[in-house]
Parts: C-alpha cells; sequence; structure tokens
C-alpha cells in the first residue's frame, strides 16, 4: 500500500517536473528578445558570452560583487547540494558508477554543509531588514522544504539508519516499473515526500531560477549591436515608415 | 563582519562611521522608512498627450481588461520580462542597489520591491500559484490602488540598471519598469513630462519644440562666439546636404549650461579634423524618450527620423553628441529599430560616438592639445548609467569607461576617478535619468544623487577634485540643479568636449575646411 503509494508520487511529481520545466523552457525560447539589452560591460563574441555564463553558474559571479554574505551561503548550499545530488546517484545505478563511489564520503558530509547554507539564508531572511521585507510565505516555506529534505536525510544515516538496501532495490525497481516493497521508516519517508513535492513545485514556483538563468537577455546577449541587425518577427511587421521626409509645413 | 559585506547597515556601520567620520559614504544603507516617498506622484499628462503618442487619453472605463490583457502581451513579445517576473528568488542582493532606495530609504524603491509591484498582479493572473494560492507568494488583484502606486513608483526608477549588474539572474529593473509605463500608458494614464517631450519631437524634431530658424538663429549666435573666442571661423552648418557627417545632439547642447561647451567643442573638434558635418533640423535630437516609457512603436518612430535625415542630407556617417540613453537607443537600438544602414560608410562604426571620433583624432596626433589650459580644474568622471551598462564604445569590452578617460586624460593634467564601488559598471544614476527629470520629482532627484554626491564629496577631500565631467545631457541638467544643495556651485558640472574645447588649439585656414578631406589634415 505505501509502497504503492509512493511509486505513484514520484511517477507523478517526475511527470510534473519534466513536462512542466520542459514547457516553461520553450515558452521562454519561443518568447523574442525584440532590443539588444546585455547589461554592459558584455562580451563581443559568442564565445565571451559563453564564459560570462560559466563564471555566472560556476562561480555566481554578480552575487559575489553584490553581496558577499549571500554569495557565501548561496556558494555553499548550491554546491554542496550538488555533491549531495551526485551521491544519490547510486540508488539509482547498479554497479554504482567509479565517480559516484568516489564522492560518496564527501557527498554525506556536503549534507552538513547544505544544511549550514540554507540555515544561513534562513537567518539572513530573518535577520536582515531588507530582506525580510521582500520575503513572502512562499520563500521561508521553501527555504524549510529544503531544510526538511536535508534533516531528513541525514536523520536516515545518523540518527535512525534505514534499510538503505531495501530502498535502492525499491529505486532501481521504479525504474522497471516494478512496485517493490519500501522500509516504512519515518525519516525516509519524510525524506521522499519532500523531495517528491519540490519536484512537483518546482516548474511553478521561484526555482525556475535554475533554467531561466539561461534566458535572461540582460547577460546572454552578445554586444554587436552595431555590427549585426538584431531583428523580430513581431517588430518586423509594424507598418513601415517613410524613407524620405515629408514635406514641412515651417521653414 | 565588517570586512566580508561592508555594504551592510545591519552591523557594521558604526564602526565605518567612527573610522571615516569626515567622508560621507557614498554606499551608506538606510534604515527601512515605509511609505517615505509614496506621495510623490509625478504629474500626468493630458489627454492630447497621450493620444498623440497613439494612447487612450484618459483612464479607459475598462482599464483593468486592457492592462491585464497588456500585460499577457508584453509576456509574449518580451523574453525579458516573462523571465525576469519567473526567476527572482528574493535572494536580496539587489536591495542596497539603488540609489533612490539608499537616498529616500523607502523599501519600495529598492530593486526587488519595485519589480514586486507588477511581478504580484502577474503572479495573480498569469501563474498557477497565483491564480490558486495568492497569499502564498504574494499575489494580489490589480485595483485602482496597485495601479497608483505603480505610478508613483515606476515614475521614482530612472532604468539605470545598477540594480541589473548585481543580481545573480541579471534581472533587469529597468525592463519592468519600462514596461509597467508602457502598461500604464496603454490605459490612459500617461506621464506629462516624457509624453509632452515625445509629441514634441513628433511635431518639431527635438524635446525642446525648437523650428529650424530659431535653431539656425542660436546657432549663428555660437558661431560668433566661437569666432570671438578663438579668431578662427568654426561653423557650426545645420541641413547641409551632401556633407560627410550628420551629428545628432541632444538639443539641451543648443542652450543649456554646460551642454553648450559641449557642443561648441565638437565644433572645434569637427572643424581642426577637416571634416564636413551637420547638424539636421528635422533630426535635431538625440535623445529618445520613447525609451523611458518602454514603447517600441513611439522609440521606433523617433528614431527613424535620424534614419530620414541620414537619407535626406546625403550623409556617410552619423555621430552622437554627449548624451547617456540617448547613446543607447544608438549604440544598441539604433540599427534595430531604422536599420539596415547600408547607405552609409560602412568603414566606420554606424553610429559612432563623438569620443570615439575625438579620441582617434587625438591618437592620430591630429587634433593639437594644450593641456595646461585646463589647469584650474582636478577632475573626475560620471560615467553615465546608460552609457556605462547600456552601451559600449570603440573595440574593446569596457570601452565606454575606457574612451572617455583617455580623452579626460588627454586633455587636462589633473585627473581623479572617484570609488571604485561608485564608478564604470556600479556607477549611480545622477538621479534624473528615465524620464524623472521634471521639477515636479525635485525632491527624489535630490534624494537620489546623495551617493554620487557623497562620492564625489569623498574625492574632493581625497584628491582636491573640484570638477565633474559628464557625458550625459540629464546627467548635466541634473547635476548643474542639485549640485548647489550639496555645496558645489552649479558650474562644477562640465561637458567633456567642454575640456575638449578648452585644450584644442586651432589653426588658421585660408581655404575653406569644411571641403577638405581627412587624410590631408594628417600632418
Ligand atoms: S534600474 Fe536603477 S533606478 Fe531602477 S530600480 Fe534599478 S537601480 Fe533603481
Ligand atoms: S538580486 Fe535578483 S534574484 Fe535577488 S532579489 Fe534582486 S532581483 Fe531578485
Amino acid at each position: 500500500m505505501l509502497s504503492t503509494l509512493y511509486a505513484v508520487l514520484f511517477y507523478v511529481a517526475t511527470i510534473l517536473l519534466v513536462v512542466g520545466v520542459t514547457r516553461k523552457v520553450i515558452i521562454y525560447a519561443r518568447t523574442p528578445a525584440p532590443l539588444k539589452i546585455p547589461v554592459s560591460p558584455a562580451p563581443r563574441t559568442r564565445a565571451g558570452v559563453v564564459m560570462r555564463m560559466l563564471r555566472e553558474v560556476l562561480l555566481f559571479q554578480s552575487l559575489f560583487r553584490s553581496n558577499k554574505w549571500i554569495w557565501a551561503f548561496g556558494f555553499l548550499f548550491h554546491w554542496s547540494m550538488l555533491l549531495v545530488l551526485l551521491r544519490h546517484l547510486r540508488y539509482f545505478t547498479e554497479p554504482v558508477w567509479w565517480w559516484v563511489s568516489l564522492i560518496q564520503p564527501f557527498g554525506i558530509y556536503a549534507g552538513f554543509t547544505m544544511l549550514a547554507g540554507l540555515l544561513g539564508l534562513l537567518a539572513r531572511r530573518i535577520v536582515q531588514e531588507r530582506i525580510r521585507y521582500i520575503s513572502g510565505p512562499s520563500d521561508y516555506l521553501m527555504l524549510a522544504l529544503l531544510i526538511l529534505i536535508v534533516l531528513s536525510g541525514l536523520a536516515m544515516r545518523f540518527v535512525a539508519p534505514t534499510d538503505i538496501v531495501a530502498v535502492k532495490a525499491y529505486m532501481l525497481g521504479l525504474l522497471r516499473f516494478r512496485i517493490l516493497e519500501l522500509p516504512a521508516a519515518a525519516p525516509l519517508l519524510v525524506h521522499l515526500a519532500s523531495v517528491a513535492v519540490l519536484m512537483i513545485v518546482f516548474p511553478i514556483s521561484k526555482l525556475m531560477h535554475a533554467p531561466g538563468l539561461f534566458f535572461a537577455p540582460s547577460r546572454t546577449q552578445v554586444d554587436n549591436a552595431r555590427e549585426f541587425r538584431h531583428k523580430t518577427a513581431w517588430a518586423d511587421q509594424l507598418p513601415p515608415l517613410p524613407d524620405d521626409i515629408p514635406a514641412r509645413g515651417e521653414s | 563582519m565588517a570586512p566580508l559585506d561592508k555594504n551592510d547597515a545591519s552591523g557594521s556601520s558604526a564602526d565605518k562611521g567612527a573610522a571615516d567620520a569626515s567622508s560621507p559614504d557614498p554606499l551608506e544603507i538606510p534604515r527601512l522608512s515605509c511609505g517615505a516617498m509614496a506621495d510623490l506622484h509625478s504629474f500626468e499628462a493630458a489627454p492630447e498627450h497621450n493620444e498623440l503618442l497613439g494612447f487612450p487619453g484618459e483612464l479607459l472605463p475598462n482599464w483593468k481588461e486592457v492592462a491585464i490583457a497588456k500585460m499577457g502581451e508584453l509576456a509574449e513579445k518580451n523574453r525579458a520580462f516573462r523571465v525576469y517576473l519567473d526567476t527572482c528568488v528574493k535572494c536580496g542582493a539587489c536591495t542596497d542597489k539603488c540609489h533612490y532606495f539608499l537616498g529616500t530609504g523607502d523599501p519600495k524603491n529598492m530593486p526587488v520591491a519595485r519589480q514586486d509591484l507588477l511581478r504580484s498582479v502577474y503572479r495573480r493572473y498569469f501563474t498557477f500559484a497565483g491564480k490558486y494560492f495568492p497569499k502564498l507568494v504574494g499575489a494580489r488583484d490589480l485595483t485602482r490602488e496597485v495601479l497608483d502606486e505603480w505610478y508613483t513608483y515606476y515614475h521614482q526608477c530612472s532604468q539605470c540598471r545598477r540594480c541589473a549588474v548585481s543580481c545573480p539572474y541579471g534581472i533587469d529593473t529597468a525592463e519592468i519598469s519600462m514596461a509597467a509605463r508602457e502598461i500604464l500608458d496603454s490605459v490612459g494614464v500617461g506621464q506629462k513630462y516624457c509624453n509632452e517631450i515625445i509629441g514634441k519631437v513628433k511635431k518639431t524634431g527635438n524635446n525642446l519644440g525648437l523650428n529650424p530658424k530659431a535653431l539656425r538663429a542660436t546657432l549663428d549666435d555660437l558661431e560668433e562666439d566661437l569666432l570671438d573666442d578663438t579668431g578662427v571661423e568654426v561653423k557650426i552648418p545645420l541641413d547641409q546636404k551632401g556633407a560627410e557627417i550628420l551629428l545628432i545632439t541632444p538639443s539641451a547642447d543648443f542652450f543649456a549650461e554646460p551642454h553648450i561647451d559641449g557642443l561648441l567643442g565638437y565644433a572645434k573638434v569637427f572643424h581642426s579634423a577637416g571634416v564636413s558635418w551637420t547638424l539636421s533640423s528635422y533630426a535635431s535630437e538625440a535623445a529618445n524618450f520613447g525609451m523611458f516609457i518602454g514603447s517600441y512603436e513611439n522609440m521606433r518612430e523617433v528614431a527613424w527620423r535620424i534614419r530620414q535625415a541620414a537619407k535626406d542630407l546625403g550623409v556617410r556617417r552619423i555621430i552622437f553628441g554627449e548624451c547617456g540613453h540617448a547613446w543607447r537607443v544608438a549604440y544598441s537600438f539604433l540599427n534595430t529599430l531604422a536599420g539596415p544602414f547600408d547607405f552609409l560608410d560602412q568603414n566606420y562604426p554606424i553610429p559612432q560616438h563623438i569620443l570615439e571620433f575625438t579620441l582617434d583624432e587625438i591618437e592620430s596626433g591630429r587634433l593639437k592639445i594644450d593641456k595646461s589650459k585646463n589647469d584650474d580644474y582636478v577632475m573626475t568622471f560620471h560615467d553615465s548609467c546608460n552609457v556605462a551598462r547600456g552601451a559600449a564604445m570603440g573595440r574593446e569590452e569596457g570601452g565606454q569607461f575606457e574612451v572617455p578617460r583617455k580623452v579626460l586624460r588627454a586633455v587636462c593634467n589633473h585627473y581623479h576617478d572617484m570609488d571604485p564601488d561608485t564608478i564604470r559598471e556600479n556607477t549611480f544614476c545622477c538621479g534624473g535619468g528615465g524620464g524623472l527629470l521634471t521639477d515636479d520629482l525635485m525632491d527624489l532627484r535630490i534624494k537620489g544623487a546623495k551617493p554620487r554626491m557623497n562620492a564625489l564629496r569623498k574625492a574632493t577631500e581625497e584628491h582636491g577634485v573640484t570638477h565633474m565631467a559628464a557625458i550625459c545631457a540629464i546627467c548635466k541638467t541634473q547635476f548643474s540643479k542639485v549640485m548647489p544643495k550639496y555645496g558645489y556651485g552649479m558650474d562644477r558640472i562640465m561637458s567633456v568636449h567642454q575640456l575638449v574645447a578648452n585644450a584644442v588649439i586651432l589653426e588658421k585656414r585660408e581655404t575653406d575646411a569644411a571641403e577638405k578631406p581627412v587624410a590631408e589634415e594628417s600632418t
């Protein structure tokens, strides 16, 4: 019963996540940017833009320059999360890829640094007057959800060890559309349910910042407006204006 | 804490203040002061001014439906609008970057809060979360109060993009503010200052409503001044067919101080370069307020006049005078709005900035300079926001910072930059950009100039800086108005080409200089 419930939850969450994000990304990609609006100084070539985006995605360059605290917590959180996510690949692969085994020990402790990053971000949201002003319920809930995911995950390992072999068998089963027995351990159930919630809200929440980043004209456009004429379909269809100067009333 | 987060008021300002009590901190962050600027509502446009721009004259009876439909249309037509409304994570990195927030403490002048005024409504009508869980995601219905709030706070944004630089996702509040103004216009609530000015350009070709006769008379006076001053016949041609270069300059250059001195500088540079050039009475305006109101159509119409003038006069090059947002429209948009410019000489940038031209003349040695003529001044340079973050110059990334500084250093002996956090891509808006250069917003303009004025004060104390140069008509007007409030004379703001004009050594010529090609001028 529980196993089936979670199986359905995960299938639904995966479908919503994939379809939702894909749909949004297609919409972003199809929406035209009528003007050249890179925030300058901006690279003059495509390759330069790729470098700019790499620095943004990997190092959070702009955030680093604008606020060291937020950068520090955000950087810690995101990179720890990446390690943790990669570590989790071991539950979906058999045999486990060698490099996943390699990062396993780091991945475990990344759970703690991820938590530290999240708590730091939460603290700033509460303590810093300006950020408190702009924070809404969903902003706190999102942090709470992530913290719940981390805490339940850590609990599975350090508080009430879960039968991880059975969990892995269950996950491998799901990948082959077979529903095996899921251990009925509280931390595990909380962990999986909160992850499923996160997957479901991803496409309809600010988590879209991850794909959205790649569609911000201010960062992704090349600064070459003088060399190449930037055109947009809808703007091309505007009624033409006269090329010569119409006769003037006054001299 | 201080070294890690030096911009943070909540903790470090006390010890900072003690360290250098005399020098004001340009980045000082105020405490939140809710509603501080809520009553500053710039004048709304009269019906005829809205209609001239193709907008309804007065608030439509069905304004709400129209506004929401317009919002949907913008999401379809403008990727920036859609993506920026979706991707903000409320990290807060932008909250202390806006000069209007730093100057007023009003939290709705924090960039993300400014975006949220519109984002909250967008969410309500266009997103799943906002439709079904409005409270959770801060979504709200569009009401008359919301519309008024938009008007108030989207006319307290100068679209300077300082916030966009700081945002990890490149969210540009300027785009949101342009969109908001477009929505307001589309329901019949336009701003007087912007809409009247666009109307004047459409009727007369410039923001002032100056007709060709009056313009020629003004230029004649200036030519006389130049002759008296230099003993050389420096011309300022108007509507001269067949000239090589069409100069498009802000109309403030024809009558305001220190703008005029900049215009005289361009004339001297052209004269000394020996190129033929002309102004156009049909396109006697570089400014394009169509950008400020976010109206692609109006911006295109204003920009198109430049194409028409260039074709009509048969020029081969277009050069722009000193103006910030005009240079953004010129550099980044003109090719799109009024191109292709296949009828111009492709060997030169289209369009070119007067500073690019002048720097070429200086570096090639063609322009003779006597730097000591500017020895009375200890200069600094105010990077205009639209040039710094919305355009570029030269061939290298960041040329918009180097080209003006190279020119200044070439014509002045004493030059110092201001605090690095307040120049180049981190520059502060003068406080009067984006269609806010109107007396009814004077309170905001004075407060918004505070970060720049504090940075200047610091430079004065540290390096003895006496004067600040700018390359934007709005900056120049704004500073000459607000500098006295900060203890500087109104003449402390100068045009870059004013300094060029001071230092240029003009040679008397026997032949008609205007007809000689450039190459023969090199020595
Ligand atoms: S664009 Fe400039 S004026 Fe507008 S919110 Fe951003 S920093 Fe402030
Ligand atoms: S910096 Fe960007 S993501 Fe962060 S609050 Fe401001 S607009 Fe939102």
